[in-house]
C-alpha cells in the first residue's frame, strides 16, 4: 500500500558517515526549542493559536458527534452501523478528493456529483448482458476515461477562454445532469438499470476476511512508520531538524491504535469492507502525489499565487488542467462506488444533495476555499464527519428538511472556522 | 571576444513604443560585471519596459542586444534565465502559502529520479545560499513566506535568483515598501551580490539607496537616457536634476523638430 512511497538510497548520505555541520550563522529558533517532546508541543500550540489548526478541528467534530448521537441513539456506536458508516463514506470521500486538489488551486468544481453519475451510469450500460456486455475492467475504464474527458474539457474552458471556473462548471452540473437523465431513460422504460456484474457490485458489497483486514492495517502501521523513519533519517543524516524521536513514536503508536481499533471493530461484524481499501490506496497515491512530486508542488504554488508560479516558469494552464482531470477522474471512481453499492443507477444518480457532501467534506476536512492550503487526507476526515451525520439522522428518523438544515449549518461552522483560522494566520502573518 | 572591460549586458539604441506611446527611444544601456548599476527615472521613464524587453516579455522594436559582447536575441524570460538572468520583481513573486526553500525552488525543484522532491538536498542548498549572504534573520526556512518580514521576503527574492548561477541580477523596486533597518539590510544584500562579481542593476525611486549602493547612475527620462554618471563624482543634485529635466535628444510629438532643450 505504502510502496510509492518514496525510500531515500543515496549512498552519500549514511548517517554513519560524518555529520554535516548546520550551517553557521543561522538563527533557527524554532528547531532548537522543537527538539525536544515539551518544546514540540510548545510549537504546536503556538501554530493552533496562529490559525495552523490542522486536523485539531475535525478531530473535535468528531468527537461531539460520537458524544451526541451515541447518547441519542444505541444503535450509533455498533459495529453494524460503523460499518455501514464506513461503506457509506467511501463513495463521498473518494469524489472528494478531486475536490480537494481543485480548492488547492483556488477554484472550484460543481460538477463533480453529475461527472460521477455519468461515470456509474455509463459502467453500468456498458455492463449489461449482451447488449453490449463488456468485461468489468473495459466497462470501468471506459467510464473513468468519459469522466476525466469531462474534466479535461470543462478545464479548457476555463484556462483557454478565462470563464470563471464557478461558472463553467456550474453549466457542467446541467449538462451532465441531462446526459444521465437521457442515458437512463433511452435504457430503460422505469430509468433504473440494474448492474449484474457480480465483481463490480462486488467493489461496495464484499468485505476482506478478518485476517486479510489485520494485514492490511498492519501494512497501513508498517508503511507510515518506515516512510518517516526514513525522513528522519536523511534529514539527520544531512543535518536537518527532525521531529524529535518521541513525537515520531507517539504519532506512530496512535495511529496503530487507531487502524487496528477500526479493524478489530469492523471484523467483529463483517470485516473491512474492499471499498474502504481501494479508497485508502487513492489516499495514499493522491497524498504521495500532492505532498511529495513537483507536481504537487506546483499545485500548492498555483494555488498560493498563481502569477508568482507563473514567473517561476511553471505552466499554470497546463496544471489547472491536469486538476480538473483528476477531479474528474476520482468523480469517476466514486461514481462507479456509489453505483456498486445501490447496485444500479437511475434518472436520480448524482442528484439530491450529493454535491453538497463531497464539497462539504472537503471544506470541514480543513482545505481551505482561499486556495494553497489543505491536505489530500482531509477528504477521508471530513467525509467521516458528513457520512456520520447523515447516519446518525437517518437512524434518528430526522425529516428531509431537518436534515438538510443541520447539514447546512454543520458546512457554515466548517467555513467559519476556515475564515477565522485565515483571520489569525494574516493578523500573524501566517499562511 | 569578451574581455574584462567588456560590459555583461549592453543595449545599444533600442526602442519600444506601445501604439502611439514611445516607451523607450533608441537607449544605450550598459552594466559590466562586479558593478551595481541603478537605473533611476520618474514615473513613466520607461524603467520597468526596458527590464521586461531586457528579458522579453515585450520585444524590442529596435536596436541590440549584446550580452557577454555577444548579439543575443532573448524571446522570453526562459531564454534570460539560459543566459544567467534573473529579475526579483517589485511585488517578489513568491507563493505566500509555500516555506522559504519551495519558494526558492519554485519552478526549479530538484528530484531523485525525476519524480520525488529531493526536499533535504533542497534545504541544505536553500540554507547555503541565505547563509553565504549573510541573510541571517530568517527564524526557519521551512516558515511559510507569508510570515516574512517585508525584508526577510525580498532577502528571500534576492537569495533566489542568485541560486542559479545567475550572471546579472535586476532587481526592481527593491526597497520600496521597507523600513530604515531592512532597508539597510537589502543594500547590504545588493553590494554582496556585486562583490560576488555579479553585474546588478538596481530599479528605484530612492537617490538615497543609489549613493548608498550603485557604482554607476543611468538616469532615464520620459523614454531617453539623458545621463550616466559614475557615482563618486556625481552629486544627488545632479541626478535629480537630470531625472527632472535632463536634456532630451528627442521630444514626443515632435520628431522633425531635432534637438531641443527641455
Amino acid at each position: 500500500m505504502t510502496t510509492e512511497r518514496p525510500v531515500d538510497a543515496d549512498p552519500g548520505l549514511d548517517p554513519t558517515a560524518a555529520r554535516v555541520e548546520p550551517v553557521a550563522g543561522q538563527a533557527l529558533a524554532d528547531e532548537v526549542s522543537g527538539a525536544n517532546l515539551s518544546g514540540y508541543a510548545r510549537l504546536w500550540w503556538q501554530g493552533i493559536r496562529a490559525g495552523e489548526l490542522g486536523s485539531l478541528p475535525i478531530i473535535l467534530g468528531i468527537g461531539v458527534i460520537v458524544l451526541v448521537f451515541g447518547f441519542l441513539d444505541d444503535t450509533f456506536l455498533t459495529e453494524r452501523n460503523f460499518t455501514n458508516l464506513l461503506l457509506q463514506m467511501c463513495g463521498i470521500a473518494t469524489i472528494a478528493i478531486g475536490v480537494v486538489f481543485v480548492l488547492l488551486i483556488g477554484e472550484i468544481d460543481l460538477s463533480v456529483a453529475f461527472v460521477s453519475a455519468v461515470g456509474g451510469v455509463v459502467m453500468t450500460l456498458l455492463l449489461r448482458p449482451d447488449d453490449p456486455g463488456w468485461p468489468w475492467w473495459a466497462a470501468i475504464a471506459f467510464a473513468l476515461a468519459c469522466t476525466t474527458a469531462i474534466g479535461f474539457v470543462q478545464a479548457l474552458v476555463i484556462t483557454k477562454a478565462g470563464v470563471p471556473s464557478f461558472v463553467v462548471t456550474l453549466a457542467g452540473l446541467l449538462i451532465w445532469s441531462g446526459v444521465v437523465l437521457i442515458l437512463t431513460t433511452q435504457a430503460s422504460s422505469v430509468g433504473t438499470i440494474r448492474i449484474q456484474d457480480e465483481t463490480v457490485v462486488g467493489i461496495a458489497n464484499d468485505f476482506l476476511s478478518a485476517t486479510a483486514g489485520w494485514v492490511v492495517a498492519g501494512l497501513v502501521v508498517a508503511g507510515y512508520a518506515l516512510v518517516e523513519l526514513q525522513n528522519a533519517r536523511t534529514r539527520r543524516a544531512s543535518g536537518l531538524y527532525a521531529k524529535p524521536v518521541v513525537v515520531m513514536a507517539l504519532q506512530i503508536v496512535g495511529l496503530a491504535a487507531v487502524t487496528f481499533a477500526a479493524v478489530w471493530y469492523v471484523n467483529k461484524d463483517r470485516g473491512v469492507p474492499k471499498v474502504a481499501v481501494i479508497l485508502l490506496v487513492f489516499l495514499v497515491i493522491w497524498s504521495f502525489i500532492a505532498s511529495r512530486t513537483t507536481f504537487g508542488r506546483h499545485v500548492y504554488a498555483v494555488g498560493g499565487s498563481a502569477e508568482a508560479s507563473r514567473r517561476a516558469g511553471i505552466n499554470v494552464d497546463r496544471v489547472r488542467i491536469a486538476v480538473f482531470m483528476i477531479s474528474g477522474f476520482m468523480a469517476g471512481v466514486g461514481g462507479i462506488m456509489l453505483a456498486s453499492r445501490l447496485r444500479s443507477v437511475a434518472t436520480n444518480t448524482g442528484g439530491g444533495n450529493l454535491l453538497l457532501l463531497v464539497i462539504a467534506s472537503a471544506v470541514i476536512g480543513g482545505t481551505s476555499l482561499f486556495g494553497g492550503v489543505g491536505r489530500v487526507v482531509s477528504a477521508l476526515l471530513g467525509a467521516l464527519v458528513i457520512a456520520s451525520i447523515q447516519n446518525g439522522m437517518d437512524l434518528l428518523g430526522l425529516a428531509s428538511g431537518t436534515k438538510f438544515v443541520i447539514t447546512g449549518l454543520v458546512l457554515l461552522a466548517a467555513v467559519l472556522v476556515d475564515a477565522y483560522a485565515k483571520r489569525r494566520r494574516a493578523a500573524r502573518g501566517v499562511l | 571576444m569578451a574581455t574584462a572591460d567588456t560590459p555583461l549586458l549592453e543595449l545599444r539604441g533600442v526602442s519600444k513604443a506601445f501604439g502611439a506611446v514611445q516607451a523607450l527611444y533608441r537607449v544605450d544601456f550598459e552594466v559590466r560585471r562586479g558593478e551595481v548599476m541603478a537605473l533611476v527615472g520618474d514615473n513613466g521613464a520607461g524603467k520597468s519596459t526596458l527590464i521586461k524587453s531586457v528579458v522579453g516579455i515585450y520585444p524590442f522594436d529596435e536596436g541590440e542586444v549584446r550580452y557577454d559582447g555577444e548579439h543575443v536575441n532573448i524571446h522570453g524570460p526562459r531564454d534570460a534565465a539560459k543566459l544567467g538572468i534573473e529579475v526579483v520583481y517589485q511585488d517578489l513573486a513568491l507563493a505566500d502559502n509555500l516555506d522559504v526553500v519551495a519558494n526558492m525552488f519554485l519552478g526549479r525543484e530538484r528530484t531523485r529520479g525525476g519524480l520525488v522532491l529531493d526536499e533535504s538536498s533542497m534545504e541544505r542548498s536553500s540554507r547555503e545560499t541565505l547563509d553565504s549572504l549573510s541573510v541571517t534573520t530568517l527564524r526557519s526556512v521551512r516558515q511559510t513566506v507569508a510570515g516574512l518580514s517585508g525584508g526577510q521576503r525580498q532577502a528571500v527574492a534576492v537569495a533566489k535568483s542568485v541560486m542559479w548561477d545567475s550572471r546579472l541580477v535586476i532587481l526592481d523596486e527593491p526597497t520600496a515598501a521597507l523600513g530604515v533597518a531592512q532597508t539597510r539590510q537589502v543594500l547590504d544584500l545588493v553590494r554582496r551580490l556585486a562583490e560576488r562579481d555579479l553585474a546588478v542593476v538596481l530599479i528605484t525611486h530612492n537617490l538615497h539607496d543609489v549613493f548608498e549602493a550603485a557604482d554607476r547612475i543611468t538616469v532615464l527620462r520620459l523614454g531617453q537616457r539623458v545621463a550616466q554618471l559614475e557615482r563618486s563624482q556625481t552629486s544627488q543634485q545632479e541626478v535629480v536634476h537630470a531625472i527632472t529635466a535632463g536634456t532630451l535628444d528627442h521630444v514626443p510629438g515632435m520628431e522633425d523638430v531635432g534637438r531641443v532643450e527641455a
